[in-house]
């Protein structure tokens, strides 16, 4: 196995705060590897770590063999970075950002624009090259900004949450552009908020949280250990709710739960669709009249709360995916008749 | 180490590239530096410029050296102002995360605004002769004025990327650099002949190294100096005192510049 990111017992303090309390990670070359956990878990801590920007208290790491301190200069050779906010020059135009980028990775003047001109194919952006890049929307700036991390071949990539704040389309179109870096045998440290993101793109997943990794294997391993999709139903009146827990565990083999509004019954969905309709027989035998519902997989927060046995810090605002998304992506939800 | 050295010319040069392309989608930014320098002059040369007396010489060809200077002092806001907002949008994390000489960074920024402080000179050079100052110097001498007025503005342009690199929010480097140089510039031979001033004051006024690199270019450019008898010591010969004390501002505002790019970044 062709280890390209390794990094072991990193640790940083701000102060009193220690952000990052012993992170270790090891990354497959040619391989995604997703690294999740809500706001000010540490995941950009050690994304600017590995990227040389930061230096950790403790523990190293090395990148394509060379340690991100002792060797920060050859590590930045061979990495592309894309931060959370794209880091762009808004007065240059997408061209001129990609080839100074070129230039200052010391491509030469010519292959810099040559390269320029390829990524601006590959990542649809011809038709605005030649535009500033702050009349570019959120999308553009993104696919522009990965773009730039690409100018120099680099094989390996960090993405430090690439698509917060992104709409559907632009995800789901930077998330190809991603998978097409890694058929190429790039490999790329993905951070995200998104348990939806990292299962589409990652190989292996890191779960961390308050500067420690929670858990780590494949997005199936993480999967078992939360449970698969769940069914839920929302009812008019908690007794209503109280009822329809016996009909709905024919979903699932761990009993129904109801949640903090008492009107909304969850129940692992293990059976898949057999599993839909019979609980809904069942809840229609029993006249528990369901007012809406939906199919979905587990939350990021029922992944924290399964994985580290408290909440999400920042769960009503900052993680999970913007409203539209989520619906559209991840939940399957029909209106009732 | 040779192609550290490539490489740092290079890099510079690659961003310079970026500032003038800036300076050429945003030509009002020439104007905005210029105007206000044009305000002074009208305002000193023809509204103060009557009662303002002059030992030996006329008060026209006295400012036109103050003008010149205080436009310097005033570009260490433009600077800083650049800096943070550059450190804002995460280019400089960018920049940082490349295999490019850092340094060139901060060099590609200054000497870019030294373009700039050229270009608004040159403009302001006949605004000046049109309120009647003159050059009684040979052109050695006339050269030798502007390069050291060239000199004070790109030290000028190390301090504010240092204020910039400093403070990270362009607001507060505004309002900071303002008050640095507001100072340096109005308790100095800038605007005013220093003869009339309160005795503490004029001390004060004539240590003022800003005091020292105006009389120096009025020396160089055969424009009235203004000084009373005995002035301070860096008065007596200010061309090579003036060489000094820019050199030790740079040898002191480039390093830590440097330095606080380094942590800038680092957090």
């Amino acid at each position: 196995m062709n280890i390209a990111i390794s990094a072991e017992g990193l640790r940083k303090r701000y102060g009193d705060t220690e952000v990052l309390k012993g992170v270790g990670l090891s990354v497959e070359a040619g391989t995604v590897y997703g690294v999740l956990g809500p706001n000010g878990a540490g995941k950009t801590t050690m994304v600017r770590m590995l990227a040389t920007l930061l230096q950790p208290d403790a523990g190293s790491a090395q990148v394509v063999g060379y340690d991100v301190v002792t060797q920060a200069h050859e590590v930045r050779r061979r990495i592309g970075l894309t931060g959370q906010y794209a880091a762009l020059d808004g007065e240059l135009t997408g061209r001129e950002n990609l080839v100074l980028l070129g230039t200052l990775m010391h491509l030469g003047r010519k292959r810099a624009r040559t390269r320029a001109e390829e990524l601006l194919e590959r990542f649809d952006l011809t038709d605005a090259a030649d535009r500033p890049v702050r009349t570019y929307s959120g999308g553009m700036r993104r696919r522009l900004d990965l773009g730039a991390s690409l100018i120099a071949s680099p094989p390996v990539v960090f993405l430090d949450e690439p698509t917060t704040g992104l709409d559907l389309v632009s995800r789901t179109a930077l998330w190809d552009m991603v998978r097409e870096q890694v058929a190429d045998g790039v490999t790329i440290l993905l951070t995200t908020q998104y348990l939806e993101e990292a299962d589409q793109l990652a190989d292996r997943i890191a779960v961390i949280d308050q500067g420690t990794v929670a858990a780590e294997g494949t997005p199936d391993e993480l999967k078992s250990m939360v449970g698969g999709e769940r069914l839920e139903i929302t009812v008019r009146t908690p007794e209503m709710a109280r009822a329809a827990l016996a009909p709905l565990s024919s979903a699932g083999s761990t009993p129904p739960v109801i949640d903090d509004t008492g009107l909304r019954v969850s129940a692992a969905l293990e059976t898949g669709f057999a599993g839909v309709s019979k609980a809904a027989a069942e809840l229609q035998l029993n006249s528990v009249e369901v007012v809406d519902f939906v199919v979905r997989r587990p939350s990021l927060d029922e992944v924290f709360l399964e994985l580290t046995g408290h909440k999400s810090r920042t769960a009503p605002v900052g993680s999970r995916p913007p409203a539209e998304a989520e619906r559209g992506e991840s939940e399957l939800e029909v209106a009732p008749r | 180490m040779s192609s550290t050295y490539s490489h740092l010319l290079s890099d510079s040069a690659a961003l310079v590239g970026r500032h003038m392309t800036h300076l050429k989608r945003t030509p009002q930014k020439i104007i905005a530096v210029t105007l206000m320098p044009i305000m002074f002059v009208v305002l000193f040369g023809y509204l103060f410029g009557s009662s303002m007396q002059v030992p030996q010489g006329n008060y026209h060809e006295y400012i036109m050296a103050g003008i010149f200077a205080q436009m310097m002092l005033s570009s260490v806001i433009n600077t800083g102002v650049g800096v943070a907002e550059d450190l804002n949008n995460g280019l400089v994390e960018r920049f940082r995360s490349l295999p490019m000489v850092q340094l060139s960074v901060l060099v590609g920024r200054t000497v870019s605004d030294l373009v700039l402080n050229a270009i608004s000179c040159v403009a302001m050079i006949p605004v000046g002769f049109l309120i009647g100052w003159r050059l009684h110097a040979n052109p050695f001498d006339v050269v030798a004025g502007f390069l050291l007025l060239m000199l004070l503005g790109y030290a000028m342009a190390w301090l504010g990327v240092l204020i910039g690199l400093a403070l990270r929010d362009p607001q507060a480097v505004n309002s900071v650099a303002m008050v640095i140089t507001m100072p340096l510039a109005f308790l100095s031979a800038t605007f005013y002949p220093l003869g009339n001033l309160p005795g503490w004051l004029r001390t004060v006024a004539e240590w003022n190294p800003v005091t020292t690199v105006v009389t120096a270019m009025r020396e160089l450019w055969g424009n009235p100096t203004g000084l009373g008898d005995d002035p301070a010591f860096p008065l007596r010969y200010p061309v090579p005192c003036a060489l000094v004390l820019i050199g030790v501002l740079l040898a002191v505002v480039v390093p830590l510049a440097n330095r606080a790019y380094r942590r800038a970044t680092a957090q």
